[in-house]
Order: structure tokens, then C-alpha cells, then sequence
């Protein structure tokens, strides 16, 4: 047995409806590079975020053995307290505060009952050459770039006495140089004695650094790889990353889509100007009439930015290239209601945040989208109304009392198909669902899938963004394959299988 | 008839009605308990015609700005620049009167007009600027106090002499020839129409609710419901019979409600308005224009408050230098004790109209109870305050 700095035994975290970890074992050896890999939604995060505290204790079962202790974390404070820190792909630091004051924010160094700002500056070099960031700290930290910013978060921790510094996708949003920089980093702080908990979708670079690399899916610890022993591969990894049977929770077609285009995409790149870069790259790709095309990616790879950017732009991202052509005709949208007009609706994958108005009624949401078809003179037609709202509750079974429901009051499954019915009474001829499934049932998303089913034969158009890699290929014709903000390739339904989809997800350009 | 109506017992009924409405209820129950202290500490003074009259026409601007403010505050704005707004235009109103001899009907219209600038004005620079609404309508309180205060260096304050002018806020609605009796005849037609028509709209939407099999209060509670309101109505139109009759203000105050109104519940522009109160993100992307909608609402807002500076200017005969002084805290306390949401998204009209009778209840009251003006702010912000914690505590329970 090694010597362990951390065990976790036996971790069950339940959320309303889901097992998001199901008996998790973890264990990581001192001053070890340890690797966490899985796909979206395997629990990774959710695992650190019982080891953070953020889900305090008794909201878990299973124990935490830190330093041969069963720790009882109950706030972030507690396990920094211990040691324990860690750092998220989004950074959590104050913009407008200086490289100094951010690296002490929390923990400040007093003397008497003031601050003493000449001894925090003082200390701050001291942290900034260790992770060798050799900039002024009293530059403030907004005037920084991603992979700086990083960095300071890591001198953050480390003046934090920081003993395991866990690292939630440190590399994901960072060009090549600022990713190199920072791996050499983490080698140099573990032959300081700091272990590190790194979770990463680029398989090269775990296979760069790592000296164990743990898989998790579906909530499970799959296996524990050692990467000191002897090199392990990509495709072992990714093996075990997918490895599962897709079973027959996808209702079949029967109809075959046609050959005429109706919706293409050329040349598209578009630029972020708050995180000041190019975050799409020349993505072109086409949808034919009647077509459920998949567009697969990990996170960050694009895909909400693309659709966000396609559906009038709401963000407003600058498209510095590229056009749009619905049915050979080439078209613009300068806001989403543009774009619903001309036939392209758009389903959020937030339902809650911006896809639904939830203090209002069933029949409110569904008739927003297309409320001027229902205006008479002036006045909505609320007969109509209601009979509109009816019709979608029976077709689609919205499980509710009434249309007059409030949409906060029902299941996630509920509220999606209230999006959907909204979306289906604006008739769109191209419809794009982001993350359809995420957080429903089984039974729901079954109805979910023969839903969009009718909706394909009866000539609409989908496009289907979902993290759920066996979704997209048991509902897809097609798909695209994105990473990075570009379009890795495409593949149809009969070429298409996990280990070829994940190779090309997790390829960088 | 629908089951559900009559599987519970009344009993019951009532318990869950008071439990889910109780916000509601609350408001009406504090308006009455305010009456009723004010009549019992006036002995009776406040509830003669003369002083409903008067409190009528005293509540009639901040009705018309609360009615604008609610739709500001549903879409999660604010504008504390009506009052200074309002005071200009009465003062402009004034001087077009007075100085420049303008026709009444052409100086009301060039002033509602003013408003609308005032409107675009504010409305752009929060949407397609992006400055915050409380910045551009504090920066709007310091501007148009200025205007106030310039338009009137000359002169000082302005008398209003025009007869059809002053009669806006002064002046009751005339009584139909040959019927020279004790009591207002057009009045009380008026006010057995009003009841006629709340009675058959309730009827309609009772049958439509029925005929979609959605839920309804019971048969005996909708009776009780509709004699109450009628009774309401009834009592207080036969106050005004007695007097002088409707006061013009309540004719301008109600046609704004009733369009305001329906605008709100049957028009895709009130959908919008509450759909982009809330969540506005989810109303942009289902195609609703959020610019557009903000922008309306400033406009009607100022549009409202110039409507107000005439309602106040004719109701003083004169255009002062101080007027205007403290509206917005009226207008946007009434919202507020209305049961406008502090969160945005809801909110009536109509509601909004018992906020500001209980604050102009209170004003009133307390004048007649010869309270000092200093001490009536500090009671009516204890209310307000009350009001506000009360709706958030019990929304939350709703939750």
C-alpha cells in the first residue's frame, strides 16, 4: 500500500431524480499527479465538489480520508483550512482588484487590526515567481490574460499552504504556450511536495504528465490506471471512458430523410469580445429537410456559441465571417426574432435561465413564441389561446392539472416539453435543441426522442447538441464532431460509433 | 357545472381562497381598517362627499403616475424623474396658457407630446445605451428640476385662469337637464352601468373558465364576490350623487385604467411586458423585442407624468416652482403596497389603484387630523415598508 493523502471511500451523492455518483472510490498517493478523466456528466466535478466541501457533509454518503483523518467538510473554508484547494474553469477571482489583493483576498495579512499592505506586495513576488509569473502585482488582475489569470489562482492557492491543489479543466480555455507553460508548472509544484488533482478532457496532455489516471462513468470508478508503470494510451483511456452498450431506448424512423439541403452554415467564425478571442473557426455544415443531425462536442467546444450565434446573436459576439442560407436562399438575423420569423427556433439548453418565463402559465409560455397569430384587431384571441395550449398538453402529455399551471411548478421533464410545444407552435423550419434531455427521467426522454421523431417525418429539420454521446447516436443521421470551435468531421449514423466520436472530440487542432 | 367546485365544502374553500390570496386580501383589509380610523378620528369628516371629492382629486395625479410606474417596475426599472417631469410640464402647460394665450385642448396635447420627448428620450439612453434606469432618471430628476425651476424665473408662479382647464381637477361632471333633484342623476346612471358591465364580465369569464374546465371559486363565494363589489361601488357612487357627482379627475384616472388595462391582459404588448419582467433573457429569445418594449414603457411613462403635471397644475390653478416635490416616492410606494413584485414580472394595474388609495388615504386622513406633514412621511414609509416586507415574506412562503 502506498501512502495515501486521500481516500474516498465509498461516495454516493443522490440528486432529485438522479445517482450522480454511485459508490465512487478514489484514492490519490502523495505528491502524485493524479488525472480524473470521463465524459460530461460522468461526475467528475461533482466528485471534487464533495471533496471541496461544496457539498457539505451529510449531504453525501461514504467518507473522506485526508492525511488518515475522516474529514467532515462542511463549508470550502473548512477544507481549505486542511489544505485543500481548488480551482475552477471559471476563475474565481475580483477583475478589478490588483494581482496582490486578489492572491490575499479571504486570508489577509494583518498587522494589528489593519491590513499591512507593504508585507502582502512583499509576499505576493514571493508567490508570483513560484508559479513564475514574473508580472507587477500590482497590476490589476482584469489587464491579465486567461492563462495569467491562472496562474495567479495557483499563487492564490499556494499562499494558501496549499497541500492538494485540485484543478477542475486547467487548460480548457488556454492557447498551446500558456497550456505548456502551465503543465510544467504543475511538475515543478509536485517535486515541491503538492499533489494534484487534474481534470482534463485533452487525453495528450494526461498522458504527459499524469502518474495515475482515474475513469469514471455513469457515476462509477471504472478504473485506476498507473501511468508509471508503463505508458498508457489514448485509446485505452477512451475505451474505458465510453465503454457501454447503447440499448434500445431510441425509438426508430421510419421515414428517410430527403436530399435537399434546407439549412446551411458557411464559413462561420465568430469573435467573443468579452473573453477576447476567436471562439468559432470557419464552421461550415448543412442540415437536409426532415434530418435530425447531431452536433457532439465536450464542453467548451462550441456548440451553444454556435447556435447562440446563429439565432440572431443574442450575445453579441462579432461574426467576422460566413453566411446562412435557409432553403438555397441566403438570409441574416440580426436578433432571435428575426431568425424565428424566418424559420429557425432555437430550444435553450438552460430552460430555466433563459428558456422559460417560470412565474407564468402553461399557456403563456407556449403561445409567446407565435403570439401575433393569435391576435384579433388588437386583442388576443385567449380562447384560441387555450385551445392551442390544449391541444400541445394532449399531444405531447405535459402532465399538469391545467394550461394554467405555473411553469416553475412542474418536473424538468414537464417544463422541456412546454419549451418544445412553445417552439412547435412557432412552426420552424429548422429547429435546434440544446441538451434536449439534460436532467429528465429515462421515461420522459423517451418521449422526448419519438416526439422529435414526428416532428422530422412531418419535414422539420433538427439540429441536436448533447453532451450524451449514446444520445446523439442513436437519434442521429448524422453528425458533426466539434472541438476547439471547429468542425472536427462528420460521420453518418452507420460509420459513426463512440471510440471514432471521442477520438475526434478530444482531438486539438 | 365543474367538479371542482363542488367536491370541497365552502368551509374549506374559503381557508384555501384566504391562504392563496392573502396578499391580495391584505390590501384591501388595510384600506378599510385606514378608512375606518380616519373616519372614526375625524368623527365622520372623512367620509363626507366634500372629502371624497377632495380625495379624489387629490389622488388623481399620482393614480395616472403609479398606473405608468407599475409597468416601469414590472419590467424591473425604475424612474424617479416623474415628479420633477410632471412639474415641468404642468409649468410649461401654464406658461402656454397664460403667456403664449394658447386654446386649452392644443396646450394639452403639446404637452403630452413633451412628455413623449422626455420618454424617448430616457428610454433610449437605458436601452440602447445601457446607462441603468435609476442613473438616467436620477440624472432626469436633477434636469428637470432645473427646467422647473428655469421656466419659472421670470414670472414665479403662474395663475391658470382657463375655466375648462381648472375644471380637470377641480370640476365635477355636469348632471343630465330637467333632472334638478337632491341627488346627481348621470352619476348614478353611470355608476348602475359600471355595475352592470363588472357583473356581466365576471359572468362571461366564469362560463369561458367553465367551458375549459379550469378552476373556479364556487357558486355562493362568486355571489357574495360580485354583491360586494357592487356594493362598493354602489356606496360610493351614492356619496358623490349627494355632492357635486363624479369628479372629472375620476373620468380621466378610470379611462387611463381601463386602457392600461387591457393593454396589459389582452394585448401581445402586455404579454411581452410581463414576459420580460420575468425573464427577460428567455422573452429575447423567443423573439420578443426588448428594446422596443423598455422603450414604450418610458415613453408612456412620461407621457403619464405630463398628464399628471396637468392634473396638478389645474388642480392648484397655478404652475409653482415646488411642484412635483416628492411624486415618484407616491407613485412608486403605491406600486409597490399594489403587490408589484420587488422581483419584477407582476403586477396589476388595477391593484395599483388600492396602493395609491391607501397612501392618499393615509395623506388625506392625517391632514384632516391636522398631523404634521413631517410625521406623515415617517407613517407613511413605516406602511410602505410593511407592506413591501410583507409581500416578499409571503411570496417566499409561496415558493
Amino acid at each position: 500500500m502506498g501512502d495515501y493523502i486521500l481516500e474516498m471511500k465509498n461516495i454516493v451523492k443522490q440528486f432529485p431524480g438522479v445517482r450522480a455518483l454511485d459508490n465512487v472510490n478514489f484514492q490519490v498517493e502523495r505528491g502524485e499527479i493524479h488525472c480524473l478523466v470521463g465524459e460530461n456528466g460522468a461526475g467528475k466535478s461533482t466528485l471534487m465538489k464533495v471533496l471541496s466541501g461544496v457539498y457539505p457533509f451529510a449531504t453525501y454518503e461514504g467518507d473522506i480520508v485526508y492525511n488518515n483523518e475522516i474529514q467532515r467538510f462542511k463549508t470550502i473554508a473548512d477544507s481549505e483550512e486542511k489544505g485543500i484547494a481548488i480551482i475552477y474553469q471559471e476563475l474565481a477571482l475580483v477583475p478589478e482588484l490588483s494581482v496582490y489583493e486578489n492572491i490575499f483576498f479571504g486570508h489577509e495579512i494583518k498587522k494589528g487590526k489593519t491590513i499591512d499592505w507593504n508585507e502582502t506586495i512583499v509576499q505576493s513576488k514571493k508567490y508570483l515567481e513560484k508559479v513564475r509569473l514574473h508580472i507587477d502585482p500590482s497590476t490589476k488582475v482584469k489587464e491579465l490574460g486567461v492563462g495569467n489569470q491562472q496562474l495567479v489562482e495557483i499563487a492564490k492557492a499556494l499562499s494558501k499552504n496549499v497541500k492538494l491543489l485540485i484543478l477542475d479543466e486547467p487548460t480548457a480555455s488556454l492557447n498551446e504556450d500558456d497550456s505548456q507553460n502551465l503543465l510544467q508548472l504543475i511538475l515543478e509544484l509536485k517535486k515541491q511536495g503538492v499533489t494534484c488533482i487534474m481534470i482534463s478532457h485533452k487525453l495528450k496532455e494526461i498522458i504527459a504528465i499524469a502518474d495515475t489516471i482515474t475513469v469514471l462513468r455513469d457515476g462509477a470508478t471504472i478504473c485506476s490506471l498507473d501511468a508509471r508503470e508503463k505508458q498508457v494510451t489514448e485509446a485505452e483511456i477512451i475505451k474505458n471512458m465510453v465503454g457501454r452498450e447503447i440499448d434500445n431506448i431510441y425509438p426508430k424512423r421510419t421515414k428517410k430523410c430527403s436530399d435537399d439541403i434546407c439549412f446551411s452554415i458557411k464559413d462561420w467564425s465568430v469573435f467573443d469580445p468579452g473573453k477576447g478571442r476567436e471562439i468559432l473557426h470557419k464552421v461550415c455544415m448543412n442540415v437536409k429537410k426532415g434530418e435530425i443531425v447531431g452536433l457532439q462536442g465536450l464542453m467548451g467546444a462550441g456548440r451553444t456559441e454556435l447556435a447562440m450565434s446563429i439565432f440572431g446573436n443574442p450575445n453579441g459576439y462579432k461574426i467576422t465571417s460566413g453566411s446562412i442560407a435557409l432553403n438555397g436562399k441566403e438570409v441574416s438575423f440580426s436578433k432571435p426574432k428575426d431568425a424565428i420569423q424566418s424559420g429557425v427556433a432555437y430550444v435553450s439548453e438552460d430552460r430555466k435561465g433563459n428558456g422559460l418565463v417560470l412565474i407564468q402559465d402553461i399557456k403563456y409560455n407556449i403561445s409567446i413564441s407565435n403570439l401575433e397569430s393569435l391576435v384579433k384587431g388588437l386583442v388576443i384571441n385567449e380562447n384560441e389561446e387555450i385551445n392551442v395550449a390544449n391541444e400541445y398538453k394532449d399531444s405531447i402529455n405535459i402532465k399538469a392539472p391545467s394550461v394554467e399551471q405555473k411553469v416553475g411548478n412542474l418536473s424538468g421533464g414537464n417544463q422541456q416539453k412546454v419549451q418544445l410545444a412553445k417552439w412547435m407552435f412557432a412552426k420552424p423550419t429548422v429547429l435546434i435543441l440544446d441538451e434536449p434531455t439534460r436532467g429528465i427521467d429515462v421515461g420522459a426522454k423517451f418521449e422526448i426522442y419519438t416526439l422529435m421523431n414526428r416532428l422530422v417525418e412531418a419535414g422539420m429539420s433538427i439540429i441536436m447538441i448533447s453532451s450524451e454521446l449514446p444520445e446523439v447516436l442513436g437519434m442521429s443521421d448524422r453528425l458533426y464532431v466539434m472541438s476547439e470551435g471547429t468542425i472536427m468531421g462528420e460521420l453518418s449514423a452507420n460509420e459513426a460509433n463512440e471510440q471514432k466520436v471521442m477520438e475526434m472530440a478530444v482531438r486539438t487542432v | 357545472m365543474n367538479e371542482n367546485t363542488e367536491k370541497q365544502g365552502l368551509g374549506k374553500e374559503i381557508g384555501t381562497l384566504l391562504k392563496k390570496n392573502v396578499r391580495d386580501y391584505m390590501m384591501y383589509i388595510a384600506l378599510v381598517i385606514i378608512m375606518l380610523f380616519f373616519t372614526w378620528k375625524t368623527n365622520g369628516g372623512f367620509i363626507q362627499a366634500r372629502n371624497i371629492t377632495n380625495l379624489i382629486n387629490q389622488a388623481g395625479y399620482v393614480a395616472v403616475l403609479a398606473i405608468g410606474m407599475t409597468l416601469i417596475l414590472i419590467l424591473k426599472h425604475i424612474d424617479l424623474s416623474v415628479g420633477y417631469v410632471a412639474g415641468f410640464c404642468g409649468a410649461v402647460a401654464a406658461l402656454l396658457m397664460s403667456k403664449f394665450n394658447l386654446n386649452v385642448w392644443l396646450t394639452i396635447v403639446i404637452v403630452l407630446a413633451l412628455g413623449l420627448i422626455i420618454g424617448l428620450y430616457q428610454g433610449t439612453l437605458v436601452t440602447k445605451v445601457g446607462v441603468p434606469a435609476f442613473v438616467t432618471t436620477l440624472a432626469g430628476m436633477f434636469i428637470f428640476r432645473g427646467f422647473l425651476a428655469l421656466s419659472l424665473q421670470e414670472t414665479g408662479t403662474v395663475i391658470v385662469s382657463d375655466k375648462v382647464f381648472n375644471a380637470l381637477s377641480n370640476g365635477t361632471i355636469p348632471d343630465l337637464p330637467f333632472f334638478g333633484g337632491e341627488l346627481h342623476v348621470l352619476t348614478l346612471l353611470i355608476g348602475v352601468a359600471a355595475v352592470i358591465l363588472v357583473v356581466l364580465s365576471q359572468i362571461k369569464t366564469r362560463r369561458n373558465k367553465i367551458k375549459y374546465n379550469f378552476k373556479v371559486v364556487s357558486m355562493p363565494i362568486f355571489i357574495t364576490v360580485i354583491v360586494f363589489v357592487s356594493a362598493i361601488i354602489m356606496s360610493i357612487i351614492m356619496v358623490l350623487a349627494k355632492y357635486q357627482g363624479i369628479p372629472w379627475t375620476a373620468v380621466i384616472v378610470a379611462m387611463v385604467l381601463i386602457i392600461y388595462n387591457f393593454m396589459l391582459n389582452k394585448t401581445c404588448l402586455g404579454r411581452y411586458i410581463y414576459g420580460i419582467g420575468g425573464n427577460d433573457q428567455a422573452a429575447e429569445l423567443s423573439g420578443v423585442d426588448v428594446k422596443k418594449v423598455t422603450v414604450f414603457a418610458f415613453c408612456s411613462m412620461s407621457v403619464l407624468a405630463a398628464l399628471a403635471g396637468i392634473l396638478y397644475t389645474s388642480r392648484l390653478q397655478s404652475a409653482t416652482p415646488t411642484a412635483g416635490l416628492g411624486f415618484e416616492m407616491d407613485a412608486i410606494a403605491s406600486c409597490y403596497i399594489g403587490g408589484v413584485a420587488v422581483s419584477g414580472g407582476i403586477g396589476k394595474v388595477t391593484n395599483t389603484i388600492i396602493g395609491v388609495l391607501v397612501i392618499m388615504s393615509l395623506t388625506n386622513g392625517m391632514n384632516l387630523m391636522g398631523v404634521d406633514i413631517s410625521l406623515q412621511y415617517v407613517v407613511k414609509g413605516i406602511i410602505f415598508i410593511i407592506a413591501v416586507a410583507f409581500d416578499v415574506r409571503t411570496r417566499r412562503a409561496a415558493k
